[in-house]
């Protein structure tokens, strides 16, 4: 059986697996890693979104074998050791851009994905329309989307904190 | 998925000759074929990976064409400084398909060799008149395309590098599936080294020339020219999502738009 090399959350791993092992199944099921979600395993959803070398990919759509020397992040290694959440997840937390929860570690991977990619800032119409490999079928998107126009600003540096939702 | 063998090799001249078993198949970002396998709809001996091959790789350009590497990434296409120079169309295409995930994995070569009826760049490559260079010769693309995910490539043999005349002007539209986001119907416009062309992709079941269009953008390139030239239905995709009659209206829709875009 292959056997695959790689750093997930800055920690190295070298594991065993078949060929036709996928990502998501290497992070779940051999390093149990299960905040990665798998919602439709048909690469439409964007539960299963993970960080290979800093970009974003569905992990249900990528073998474990193509991970090979990559640095993986997932949702579990985004939080400071000390818990300090990153300002993606803060915002998600302020900004209530949750109700089950099923899709948001995709959510807060893509969204970090997306935000680094747009360092001028992104409108509200540009971050519907990058978030357009994510599905939720509860929040109805609009608090995920002001999370992230708040989030961007503080990970750009054009705010100290996070600005607070209005109630 | 069935299980299989994974190779990786670094040269081309080393995946030719895994990929001489007929029952190897290649993968470059397995956008496609992944979930494919996973529905059991092949059953391939070994996958020979083809991210490990620098060759492979990149963007150029070449006096007056621009030559993509097949491992090129639709993300690296998308925010490439030359394309987006010379091929604007090309590079708004590379941006608009699948989605960002989509896109960080999946590659040009991957979605030209593989030849879906609702891909997007056959319709560029065709328009455009692309050259395709494998390992062992180079097909014009009115040569590559015969039909639905069928092309000139032989079992084994690798599309290396896909080279695209720069145009005078060239422009893109197209009408996605509001939920797969898949092409129901796009028009590529252009006029260039290969004329003037107008393809459509997701409205048959390969892409196709439309010659009325094209005699008509000839004598005068506006939008009004294709206005009334009307699509035949015969022969183009219905399904649930909608009808050969609706895909053969969009045509001209679509035409019109491209057009504008090309400007």
């Amino acid at each position: 059986m292959p056997n695959v090399s790689l750093t997930v959350n800055g920690q190295r791993h070298s594991v065993e697996v078949e060929g036709r092992t996928l990502l998501v199944e290497l992070l779940r099921e051999k390093l149990r890693l299960t905040g990665t979600h798998v919602g439709c395993d048909t690469s439409q959803c964007g539960a299963c979104v993970v960080h290979v070398d800093g970009e974003s990919v569905k992990s249900c759509t990528m073998l474990a074998v193509q991970a090979e020397g990559s640095s993986v992040t997932t949702i579990e290694g985004l939080a400071a050791p000390d818990g300090t959440l990153h300002p993606m997840q803060e915002a998600f937390r302020e900004y209530h851009a949750l109700q089950c929860g099923f899709c948001t570690p995709g959510m807060v991977m893509s969204a970090i994905d997306l935000v680094k990619k747009h360092p001028d800032g992104m409108t509200e119409h540009e971050i519907r329309e990058g978030l357009e490999g994510n599905l939720c079928r509860c929040t109805g998107y609009h608090n995920i989307v002001k999370a992230i126009a708040a989030a961007q600003e503080v990970i750009h540096g054009r705010r100290d904190a996070l600005a607070p939702a209005e109630v | 998925m069935y299980d299989f063998a994974y190779h990786k090799p670094t040269t081309v001249a080393e995946a030719v000759g895994l990929l001489a078993d007929p029952e190897a198949r290649p993968i470059s970002g397995g956008q496609t074929l992944l979930p494919a396998l996973k529905h059991r709809l092949d059953k391939p001996s070994a996958l020979i990976d083809l991210s490990g091959i620098a060759e492979l790789r990149g963007i150029r350009r070449e006096g007056d064409q621009i030559v993509i590497g097949a491992m090129t990434r639709h993300q690296e296409i998308q925010n490439d400084p030359t394309v987006k120079a010379a091929i604007p169309a090309l590079a708004w295409m590379a941006g608009h398909l699948g989605d960002t995930q989509v896109r960080n994995r999946g590659t040009i070569g991957g979605s030209l060799a593989n030849n879906d009826p609702a891909a997007d760049y056959p319709s560029a490559a065709l328009a455009l008149g692309a050259t395709f260079v494998t390992d062992r010769r180079r097909i014009a693309a009115d040569d590559y395309f015969q039909g639905m995910f069928t092309t000139a490539l032989e079992p084994g043999e690798l599309l290396t590098a896909v080279e695209f005349p720069i145009p005078e002007k060239a422009g893109y539209a197209k009408m996605r599936n509001p939920a797969s986001r898949y092409v129901m119907t796009g028009v590529f416009v252009a006029r260039g080294p290969a004329g003037v062309r107008v393809v459509v992709n997701g409205a048959g079941p390969g892409v196709f020339r439309q010659a009325e269009m094209e005699a008509a953008l000839a004598v005068t390139w506006s939008p009004e020219a294709v206005a009334n030239i009307r699509q035949s239905a015969d022969g183009l995709n219905g399904d649930i999502h909608g009808s050969a009659e609706y895909r053969a209206h969009l045509v001209t829709v679509m035409a019109k738009r491209a057009i504008v875009d090309a400007g």
